[in-house]
């Protein structure tokens, strides 16, 4: 260990020491300091997000022999998880304070999840992409039984927990043959292993477990079958949190692991992929047509979304890798911009999680009638949003890669899925608002202020989207 | 020499009007928002007039430019440019003039309406996003404005929007619509992959290199890229120019306001897929097997569509399915690659139609806002200038010489006889029977509304019809509060404006632009397809083709409708029920538009619910439970009983889910010998 | 003699013995916890012989991280066990069936 691999450390160290550092103040100074807690932990983000930009100029660079490495893949979805946990403190924030909740806790945890997920990113070994995964899973995990008198969370957590298990066993075990196979733990060793090793089949054989794994952390069918649930049984705080920072880290990890680590098996997983991607879409936009909780239908689009990120990684290509990384922030904006809106229209007993409960919130507040549609929209894919590009660059590598087939289904569910989209908007602009439901728009000045920017971003970044795809291109040589 | 700044203004200033009507509408009041609006398309309008004039006469070359660079990634440039060639100054032309048209009527159509202002913002935003489709020199800006027109177009179908059916329309246009784009995404997406470049120049440059390569859709089958690039395009335009069997939305976007119908309906947006295709000659002329599904898709719409609009009852609805028949026969003079046939036959019909729809509309304003011609009839003593002037546009429509559809459609017809792709002489049969079919319900519209014996009453007692004339209840049907009678000059002096090129504009145009070679290097058509170098053989001038007329098929065709029709609807009433019985069954088809909208609820919306249903019962429990567990096959079952004894309960199912997925994925690749 | 072969065969048995246990239980969650600890000893047999194989070290210290986290996971699966009782009375795996669809 030298100096020079602390200082490459230096951001996910410091948040470390950061998050001790609140533990404490949290177990001392009480409820009282509940809103210096939250400020805390915003600027806690800050200077970590800080810390990744000043360490730009030494990029790519490894530490500790290789497990952790610093690239502009690993900067990008580090600055991304960063910026989406800041806009669910944000979002959060009131939610939490009119439950009562435990502040302290959640911020804690989420802040250690951050930590996981930033390790996952810059892993270069089996054992610190496991480590990052499961710091990111067990805070995950304890996140959704935070509403502990909940017993729907409870049950979300208790499903969570057992297939999170099961899926972190079978990434292990395709790990343990990955390294029967290779005899070596490090990515770019296994990479250039695989192509004279004996074992190939075994390889194979494991590959199919690690496939599982990165699958079931996504939400790609077959498995996803937690996501709607937990979607729906977490607080709605918890709900934004899972839908956005985890998915960056769950292409991190993709990338990691396949892009860097197996990449001579890339016929083997190509196809995996692309069989996933199409049960994903196939069963994420038909079932959400029927859904009636906005949150469970928000759960279901994601699995549609997560096999349109699949299209993109199942290319194999560097354009198709930057593509599925742009997808993944599209993604995670704009389930923030939507959950956000959620969680500005909930109050007290009152959850706003049906799909009926935002009838006639353009009455109410065409503001944000426009920007829940604008992420509605977005989500959709319709031009010129941020979800447009998005699908449009998955679609151009799967035809780059020579499956224009995936392509053909892929903008099969896009139309399909736009009907859901539509009917919340449907919803929101055309039926009269319930009698007794004053809908109105939390008060407090930051969510609204940090709300509205997100979802302007959608169209902001639809219309100047050329920089972050550059950025993202940058991470793969292009 | 074209400047960049004359260019900019084109399409700015209609932009400038649509934002000052639109933000400051309250302010300005009705006169400044028609004024200001009015003012922007009168600009844009009187430029590209100068630009035609500059481009044709004044000896200026074809500008072609980028004037910003959106962003340039991994070599591939996004940029906003101009395009300015014949073909477009057409276009521009035609687009603003039309436009231009449409505004001044609008002031008497609209005058008592609530939303006046952000009617003209949106006509005027409508204008401008049409410009940069037909200006532009590039995929992504010709994408742009293709949504852009979409997406005001949807803004203007629901603009009654508290009438639920207008809504209901809106959404529906945007659903097709989004079928159509999406095999225009992916087509130009295959074009990027390919040609290497969104900008038409590069990429049309690099067409030849299409030749020989193919694309493999499922694997082990591959297909001519230049096949799947144009038909995904082409697919793009069937949404946007209602082309079967995309076209369900255009008959219920009815429902908006009518110098909508005429503007976007008729004149201009619905063109824009005629116009694209025209616009990508380079590649199409690559690919015989699209062509051919270009022109059999066309020729079937020009005739069955037409079918369709001899049954309704609605006048509007009535010219809406005459325009999907006329884009029919616009597609098919493209499959055809008379290209020049197809852009003329777009300009007279944006004229003609434009005519149409707003005469229309005039003796809705007449009749309160009746649109069932069931409750008119004889008109003509009321409003004689709409009667006269919808006259020269139904002449012009049926293609009788000398008005302008004659030389359009008789081009048409000719080329598509003259061509040689598959399915031509099928598409032939279609285009020459439609000739009937225009002839037919044309007439039959005009009898119904301006002759015959008046099936109206006017009682000075009932209600006003007005003031609920946005789809509430009307009174009794059939019943005016005072006698129709001619609507303002706002409103005639558009149409009598559009009736003259209606009447003139096919004489002075069909010999340059059909054979004098307008289009220059524009048009890109493969010396085996050109069909109209055949026909400029037999060409000896516009005098004589015009006599000629009177020898030709088509012209007989056309007067055989209208004795038909004439006979039926004029001098023997009676006769319409008598037809509609023999033809019983074949009426009822015709009579619910053979049924395409019933095949797509039954088919898409329905069977994605059910679909939707079955999954969401099935993936977490039902396929487990349902179709494992309960499964009848003799041992499945002897199986299932066993497991379904000692398991049950849902984070079961979950895990189950999860392993049998990794068993299929272990059996696909472990098992199955692999690549 | 026994090989490389038999660690894995064992962990092969014992990897499939977790997994069956997780969908076939019904009864009770911390049949669960316990298959979920079984499933990751068999991964670590499978390291520790690859390891051996090997002559590497990496996969002992491998070993020793997932023995590490299973503990923490323990903690939290126990804790969302002991939350679940609290709520509903009943630890029934079946029981749990509120959120679907």
């Amino acid at each position: 260990m030298s100096w020079n691999d602390v200082l490459t450390m230096l951001p996910e160290l410091y948040l470390t020491g950061a998050i001790c550092v609140l533990l404490l103040f949290d177990a001392f100074a009480g409820t009282r300091y509940r809103s210096a807690m939250h400020w805390l932990s915003m600027l806690a983000l800050l200077v970590t997000a800080l810390l990744v930009v000043s360490a730009q100029r030494a990029i790519p660079a490894t530490a500790f022999s290789g497990m952790y490495v610093d690239d502009t893949l690993a900067q990008i979805l580090k600055l991304f998880s960063i910026l989406s946990v800041a806009l669910v403190f944000v979002f959060s924030e009131p939610y939490l304070r009119m439950r009562k909740m435990a502040v302290g806790e959640f911020h804690t945890l989420t802040l250690f999840a951050l930590l996981g997920i930033m390790l996952l990113v810059s892993a270069g070994n089996l054992v610190m992409i496991y480590l990052g995964l499961e710091l990111l899973t067990l805070s995950s995990y304890a996140l959704v039984a935070l509403d502990r008198d909940s017993p729907r969370a409870t049950e979300a957590a208790m499903k969570y927990f057992v297939l999170g298990a099961l899926a972190s066993g079978l990434l292990l075990y395709g790990m343990s043959m990955l390294y029967g196979a290779t005899g070596t733990l490090s990515l770019p060793g296994i990479a250039a292993t695989l192509p004279v090793t004996p074992h190939q089949s075994l390889a194979v054989f494991g590959l199919v477990f690690v496939i599982a794994g990165i699958a079931f952390k996504f939400g790609a069918a077959p498995f996803h079958m937690w996501l709607p649930d937990v979607y729906e049984g977490s607080p709605s705080a918890v709900t934004l949190f899972v839908a956005s920072a985890p998915k960056l880290a769950a292409v991190g990890m993709a990338l990691r692991l396949l892009d860097v680590g197996l990449h001579p098996l890339l016929p083997y997983w190509q196809d995996m992929l692309a069989v996933l991607a199409v049960a994903s879409l196939v069963i994420g936009s038909l079932v959400a047509i029927v859904q009636s909780n906005l949150k469970r239908m928000l759960a279901y689009s994601t699995i549609g979304h997560m096999g349109f990120l699949f299209l993109g990684l199942s290319a194999g290509t560097s354009f198709g890798n930057a593509a599925a990384v742009f997808y993944a922030i599209a993604y995670v904006l704009m389930s923030t911009a939507a959950f956000g809106v959620i969680l500005a229209l909930a109050r007290a007993g009152f959850e706003a999680d049906r799909i009926d409960d935002l009838r006639g919130l353009n009455q109410r507040s065409p503001w944000f009638a426009g920007l829940m549609a604008l992420a509605m929209f977005s989500l959709g894919g319709v031009p010129p949003l941020f979800g447009f590009w998005a699908k449009l660059l998955v679609l151009q590598s799967a035809i780059g890669a020579h499956m224009l087939w995936l392509a053909i289904v892929g903008a099969f569910a896009a139309i399909i899925s736009l009907f859901y989209y539509l009917r919340v908007v449907k919803v929101m602009y055309f039926d009269k608002p319930a009698e007794d439901s004053a809908l109105l728009v939390s008060s407090d000045a930051s969510l609204r202020w940090v709300l509205s920017l997100n979802a302007l971003a959608l169209l902001a970044l639809g219309v100047f989207q050329g920089p972050l795809l550059d950025w993202c291109l940058r991470g793969f040589g292009g | 020499m074209l400047s960049t700044s004359l260019l900019l203004a084109i399409v700015l200033a209609p932009l400038l009007g649509a934002v000052l009507a639109g933000l400051l509408g309250r302010q300005i009041g009705r006169a400044g928002a028609h004024g200001v609006t009015i003012l922007g398309v009168g600009i844009a309008c009187v430029l590209s007039f100068y630009v035609f004039y500059q481009l044709v006469w004044g000896g200026a070359p074809d500008y072609d430019q980028n004037i910003y660079t959106w962003f340039q990634v991994a070599g591939i440039g996004a940029h906003v440019g101009f395009l300015i060639d014949r073909l477009s100054a057409m276009m521009m032309v035609v687009v603003s003039f039309v436009s231009l048209m449409v505004h001044i009527y609008t002031i008497g159509y609209m005058a008592d309406d609530d939303g006046y202002q952000r009617f003209f913002s949106y006509i005027a935003l409508f204008t401008f996003f049409m410009l940069m489709l037909v200006m532009s020199n590039n995929f992504l800006q010709l994408f742009f404005g293709w949504e852009g027109v979409g997406l005001v177009s949807y803004l203007l179908i629901g603009f009654w929007f508290k009438k639920p059916s207008a809504s209901f329309a809106g959404m529906k246009a945007f659903i097709v619509n989004r079928v159509g784009d999406l095999g225009f995404v992916l087509g130009i997406a295959a074009a990027l992959h390919f040609l290497g470049s969104l900008d038409y120049g590069t990429a049309f440059a690099h067409a030849p290199s299409l030749v020989g390569r193919s694309i493999q859709i499922i694997p082990g089958h591959p297909w001519s890229a230049a096949t799947v690039i144009c038909i995904l395009l082409f697919i793009g335009a069937m949404g946007k120019s209602a082309q079967v069997p995309l076209h369900v939305w255009l008959p219920d976007s009815m429902e908006g306001p009518t110098p909508i119908s005429a503007l976007i309906h008729a004149a201009t947006m619905v063109t824009a897929g005629v116009f694209m295709v025209a616009r990508m000659s380079p590649l199409f002329e690559l690919s015989t097997t699209a062509l051919s599904v270009v022109l059999v898709i066309g020729a079937t719409g020009a005739f069955f569509l037409g079918l369709i609009g001899i049954t309704q009852w609605d006048i509007k609805r009535v010219v809406a399915y005459s325009t999907l028949s006329q884009l029919g026969y616009m597609m098919a003079a493209l499959g055809a690659s008379a290209y020049a046939a197809g852009m003329f036959h777009l300009m007279t019909h944006a004229f003609f139609k434009a005519l149409l729809f707003l005469g229309a509309g005039s003796v809705i304003m007449a009749m309160h806002h009746e649109q069932d011609m069931r409750y008119m009839g004889g008109l003509r003593r009321y409003m004689p200038v709409t009667y006269l002037t919808m006259w020269v546009g139904s002449l012009a429509l049926c293609g009788i010489p000398p008005f302008a559809g004659f030389y359009s459609k008789d081009a048409i017809i000719e080329a598509v006889g003259a061509s040689h792709v598959w399915g031509a002489s099928y598409a032939y049969w279609c285009v020459l029977l439609g000739v009937f079919v225009t002839a037919t319900y044309t007439f039959r519209m005009m009898y119904l509304t301006f002759h015959g014996k008046e099936r109206f009453h006017v009682d000075a007692h009932a209600g006003h019809g007005h003031d609920d004339a946005h789809g509430e209840a009307h009174g009794e049907r059939g019943v005016l509060a005072h006698a129709p009678h001619e609507s303002p000059w706002v409103v005639t002096l558009p149409l009598v404006l559009l009736a003259i090129p209606s009447l003139l504009i096919g004489i002075f145009t069909v010999w340059p632009l059909l054979y004098g070679n307008f289009f220059g290097s524009a048009i890109v058509v493969a010396p085996a397809h050109d069909v109209l170098a055949e026909m400029a053989a037999h060409f000896h001038g516009v005098l004589a083709l015009t006599l000629h007329a009177v020898f030709t098929a088509p012209f007989w065709i056309a007067v055989a409708g209208i004795v038909v029709t004439s006979y039926v609807y004029l001098l023997n009433p009676a006769m319409a029920d008598a037809v509609k019985r023999v033809l019983g069954p074949v009426y009822r088809v015709v009579d619910n538009k053979f049924y395409f909208d019933e095949v797509y609820n039954a088919l898409f919306a329905r069977g994605s619910v059910a679909l939707g249903q079955a999954l969401w019962k099935g993936a977490d429990v039902g396929a487990i439970d349902g179709v494992m567990v309960n499964g009848s096959a003799s041992l499945v079952d002897r199986v299932a009983r066993r497991a379904r004894t000692l398991q049950s309960g849902f984070l079961y199912h979950y895990a189950f889910a999860m392993i049998v997925g990794l068993i299929l994925l272990l059996a696909g690749f472990l098992l199955v010998p692999h690549a | 003699m026994i090989t490389l072969a038999h660690y894995i065969v064992l962990g092969a048995v014992l990897f499939c013995i977790a997994v069956a246990g997780i969908f076939i239980n019904r009864k009770n969650v911390i049949v669960l916890l316990m298959a979920i600890e079984l499933m990751l000893l068999a991964v670590n047999i499978n390291f520790i012989a690859f390891s051996r194989f090997f002559g590497d070290v990496a996969g002992q210290v491998f070993v020793f991280f997932i023995l590490t986290v299973a503990a923490a996971e323990s903690a939290i699966g126990l804790a969302i066990l002991t939350l679940l009782f609290r709520n509903r009375r009943t630890i029934n795996v079946a029981e749990f069936d509120d959120l679907r669809g």
